[in-house]
């Protein structure tokens, strides 16, 4: 545990202070949320101001990643830790790089860089995960995931797995490591570490897939190379695991969930299993990848030895993050929001969206950009199994600087010429056009990449439409 | 042609091996625009140990990660290499995108490992280079402008007389250095277009079935025209977005 230490050091002092200043500025500027350029600007001034300010958080600094989920899993346990009368210092807003951990500590700290909370929950990508626990010496690291999700950016998976256990090799029984065991490519990298290991993952025959997606990456044993078997499968690569060829297995699970019970696009309840109690956990999210962010959640708390009715209370009152699953009234139309951002999740979205009729209930509105947050090659869309919406007969639209590329997806995933409707590449033109072909009172969906996401949610609240959450 | 729907079979290699960047949006590509002129499409999926199916029309190589790259070219070493170029030397089709181009040129040097052996189909070799290259690529082809997305830090070099299957527009190509992108042997082509490359550029898509239609009944009539309104609207887009980059 670092210990925390309150001793005036100016070049901290001054690098928090810049932080500090110039988000403020940012701000004032309206030039967004200001949350990554102050850490930028705050790490030049003291390169080592995120190794110095997460030494002083007195119950120290939990590290998640993941492909997908760690957004909405890091929301969970912060709030869990409020709850729980902890003060938390969070990088709420999403911005998972070095400078956006460095920015909300700075933010959080006073003006001689001691921080104002006790318990630091750093979200972080999968890049920057070596030199985030590097810095921050974390108490606790959360594996989520591991999906492919913008090579581009990113590199190949074996090189992603190769530093995070580089980055790991390091650390000792100090640190805690909450790991999904249900993803084979993490146990391999998390596999005789000195670390204190502790693995969740899900359990039974409800919601299982009927055969490995083709966006699933590791189908291969790391160790020997055979293909791997599953007796249950759950999200893409994720499930009961077993190699046909060395033997090796999901181990045995310290954290369990068992009977989910999925209501729709609404929420979902789940029982979590740990060596003595059966914690009941009801969600106010939908989707089976959330049971298993709640999941990771409920294992990393009870760990930090938050009470059970803490974490159960908790997580009953959970809202999705910032545009990760958003119900905005927009016109009359009530309008549901969901981010997709890779293959792994957008098929997880599409499940969710046809699992009551087999096919899409509401008319749905796909934006996709491909900016640098979104990835800049689109090959992805070509992972995702839209063939889920060639039956049923609500419209889809595409929009956004490659909805083009969308429109030629959902063709050829059998999506008929008469629902799909290729709309200007201009958010704020194709929207009024989308919306004016849905009767008022309606539900539709709109599914964006991360900026257009940032687009539409703009636009909505140039007209207060994201202040009238519309209640189920 | 008998008078009962004609056939054509598609060999996938590799499918759960490589098949990264969304190159199965190829396969897609080409199963669904013969499924939409009646043809009757069986797709094999060939993995590890299996053998290729001796009435393939059309082979499909995509890309992969490095260890399965090393797993794959030990398979292909042997019958199931001569398997393939003898196929296309009697006119089968094949196309082959960054890693499976590469496996079909004469080896690829790694930076810190030993030399993996291709099955030499294409007169080329690869190897690691100091960047990699990534980007939208616009390609001046025979079928036109073909248009792509490029991420690879392998070089790939043509022998002599091999010809590429076009000259680059905009991006890096092969090389970075000769102007070239990918490469063409009878009715094999091989290059480092992702994309995926096929349902955005429907005429190399058209080539290769009409390709593989001829090298299961000989002459055949030209295929006949579809409605590519959506598929050139992606291209457009596509191809505006490469040049405004650079």
């Amino acid at each position: 545990m670092p210990i925390p230490s309150s001793r005036f050091d100016p070049r901290l002092a001054s690098a928090v202070a810049a932080s500090r200043l110039s988000r403020q500025v940012i701000q004032r500027l309206g030039r967004g949320g200001g949350t990554s350029a102050p850490g930028v600007i705050a790490q030049r001034l003291d390169p080592g101001i995120l190794r110095k300010l997460s030494a002083r958080m007195a119950n120290g600094t939990i590290v998640v990643a993941g492909t997908n989920g760690k957004t909405t899993t890091s929301r969970m346990i912060a709030n869990i830790l409020e709850s729980d009368n902890q003060t938390v210092i969070h990088n709420r807003s999403g911005s998972n790089l070095v400078r956006g951990a460095i920015s909300a500590l700075a933010d959080h700290s006073t003006w001689a860089g001691q921080p104002r909370g006790q318990i630091a929950v750093i979200e972080t990508d999968e890049a920057a995960l070596p030199d985030v626990v590097r810095d921050t010496q974390p108490r606790m690291i959360l594996l989520n995931n591991l999906f492919r999700d913008q090579l581009d950016r990113y590199g190949e998976l074996d090189t992603v797995a190769r530093k995070w256990r580089g980055a790991l090799e390091l650390l000792d029984e100090r640190t805690t490591l909450i790991v999904n065991a249900d993803d084979p490519s993490l146990m391999s990298i998390t596999d005789n570490l000195r670390v204190h290991r502790v693995t969740f993952g899900l359990h039974g025959q409800d919601h299982h897939l009927a055969a490995l997606p083709h966006a699933a990456d590791s189908s291969t044993c790391r160790s020997c190379g055979a293909e791997l078997g599953y007796h249950a499968l759950y999200v893409s690569h994720l499930g009961d695991w077993y190699c046909n060829g060395c033997g090796r297995r999901r181990p045995d699970l310290d954290a369990t969930g068992t009977d989910i019970v999925l209501h729709g696009m609404d929420s979902l309840a789940m029982t979590v299993h740990r060596i003595d109690e059966a914690l009941k956990i009801d969600l106010g999210v939908p989707g089976l990848y959330n049971a298993y962010n709640a999941l990771a959640a409920v294992a990393a708390c009870r760990e930090l030895d938050v009470s059970a009715s803490v974490v159960a209370e908790s997580l009953a009152e959970f809202r999705a993050a910032f545009g990760r699953l958003e119900r905005v009234e927009y016109k009359g139309r009530l309008l549901t929001l969901i981010l997709v951002k890779n293959p792994v999740g957008f098929n997880e979205v599409l499940r969710m969206l046809t699992a009551e009729t087999g096919s899409l209930v509401a008319p749905t509105l796909i934006a996709i950009n491909d900016l640098d947050a979104d990835g800049r090659d689109v090959s992805w869309l070509w992972d995702v199994d839209f063939e889920l919406l060639a039956e049923g007969s609500a419209a889809i639209s595409t929009t956004g600087i490659r909805g083009t590329d969308m429109a030629n997806r959902l063709k050829y995933a059998g999506v008929p010429g008469a629902r799909l409707e290729s709309l200007p590449s201009e958010m704020n033109r194709a929207l009024d056009t989308w919306i004016d072909s849905i009767p008022v009172g309606e539900k539709a969906i709109i599914l964006p990449t991360y900026t257009a996401m940032l687009d539409v949610r703009r636009l909505l609240t140039d007209t207060g439409a994201t202040d009238a959450f519309w209640k189920q | 042609m008998t008078t009962s729907s004609p056939s054509l079979s598609i060999a996938w290699l590799y499918a759960t091996k490589m098949n990264i960047y969304g190159d199965r949006g190829n396969v897609i590509a080409l199963a669904q625009r013969a499924t939409w002129r009646g043809i009757d499409v069986t797709v094999h999926e060939t993995g590890i140990g299996e053998a290729i199916p001796e009435d393939t029309d059309i082979f499909f190589f995509g890309g992969g990660q490095d260890q399965s790259q090393v797993d794959v070219a030990r398979d292909l070493q042997g019958t199931k290499g001569e398997a393939i170029t003898s196929a296309v030397e009697a006119g089968a089709a094949a196309l082959t995108i960054c890693g499976g181009y590469q496996l079909f040129g004469n080896e690829y040097r790694p930076h810190d490992a030993e030399p993996l052996p291709g099955i030499g189909l294409f007169d080329v070799v690869s190897k690691a280079g100091p960047e990699r290259f990534i980007g939208n690529v616009v390609v001046e082809s025979q079928w036109g402008e073909l248009v792509g997305f490029e991420n690879h830090s392998g070089l790939t070099f043509l022998g002599d007389g091999l010809k590429p299957m076009g000259k680059v527009v905009v991006g890096r190509g092969n090389n970075g250095q000769d102007g070239t992108e990918g490469a063409m042997y009878r009715n094999a082509l091989g290059c480092y277009m992702h994309g995926a490359l096929l349902p955005k550029n429907p005429k190399l898509s058209d080539w290769l079935i009409e390709a593989g239609l001829q090298h299961r009944y000989g002459d055949v009539p030209l295929l006949n025209s579809l409605d590519d309104t959506i598929e050139l609207h992606a291209h457009e887009t596509a191809t505006g977005r490469a040049r405004r980059a650079h």
